[in-house]
């Protein structure tokens, strides 16, 4: 009912940034409200991982997820495609991973050369700064990746990006009300 | 500047669900073309090709202009602006990830104290 009372604000609560820092390279940024070890477990254990990396309003469930968090250790993620049912593996190998600072890994699912993901965690004052860093082969790969609308991890074509932008608008219309 | 409001945004979103259309946009990058052209790229009947020019013509993406008897598209002034929104929709969904991964933070933090406490 009420859409002029959150024109915008809420899109920035979160200080998520998001920035194309070059034709290969998209970084995204975020501020965490806890040490980096708690944060960093987050995203090392399949427990705790599979809990946030495909919330409800992506529309994707997540059928299973392997962890093996270590340097040289492999990962594996199933999703089921909404519309289709079809699994959807993403999967990739650590290339480093230093607790609690540092993770790297492949995204290797593609048929091209896929990206290399890299995120750091940084404590301050009990804070934690996460920077996602998503370095491509080469600028046809990102802008592929823009242009169909996927890019690692993203199982995802416009028109479900579209619903989950309604679904977004219609939460935040929610929690103003 | 320019706002994307919901219209312009659905129509958008809408002109680029559609794999063809999407290849052409990819096409246009590269080079103008005539409706001929895409159509034959595409495999595809001239009337087919002009609905799809025509949907992404209203989305702003691609322009047209008719010279002779040709009518060539080029990318429109929109499309320049597409990463832009693709980037404010990836940023939306990594808020929403991160939205779920604060209520863990949060959790664990207070199961460490407790921990940490009974440690102790």
């Amino acid at each position: 009912m009420d859409k002029t009372k959150d024109s915008g604000t809420n899109l920035t609560k979160n200080n998520t940034t998001v920035e194309r820092k070059s034709d290969r390279e998209l970084v995204v940024t975020r501020t965490f409200k806890g040490p980096a070890h708690v944060v960093f477990n987050a995203w090392t254990k399949p427990e705790l991982f599979q809990r946030w990396w495909a919330p409800k309003s992506f529309g994707v469930l997540l059928l299973s997820c392997e962890l093996d968090a270590r340097t040289g250790g492999k990962y594996r993620l199933v999703f089921r495609h909404p519309s289709t049912g079809e699994p959807m593996p993403f999967f990739g190998r650590y290339v480093e991973v230093i607790p609690p600072k540092r993770i790297v890994w492949t995204n290797d699912e593609g048929e091209e050369p896929g990206a290399v993901t890299t995120v750091t965690f940084e404590e301050n004052a009990g804070e934690t700064v996460v920077v996602l860093h998503d370095l491509y082969p080469s600028k046809e790969a990102l802008d592929e990746g823009i242009a169909s609308g996927s890019t690692s991890g993203y199982p995802m074509q416009f028109e479900q990006l579209d619903e989950l932008l309604v679904d977004l608008e219609a939460s935040m219309d929610g929690r103003t009300a | 500047m320019v706002q994307y409001r919901e219209p312009v945004l659905d129509a958008t979103f809408a002109a680029l669900s559609d794999p063809t259309r999407r290849g052409v946009l990819e096409q246009l990058g590269r080079a103008d073309a005539s409706i001929t052209n895409l159509a034959e790229k595409f495999h595809m009947t001239l009337t087919g090709m002009k609905k799809h020019v025509g949907v992404l013509e209203k989305a702003g993406l691609v322009t047209t202009e008719k010279i002779g008897r040709v009518r060539t598209c080029k990318l429109g002034l929109h499309a320049l602006d597409k990463e832009a929104e693709w980037i404010e929709r990836y940023r939306q969904l990594w808020a929403e990830r991160f939205d779920e991964l604060d209520k863990i933070v949060e959790e664990l933090k207070l199961k460490e104290k407790t921990h940490g406490q009974n440690k102790r």
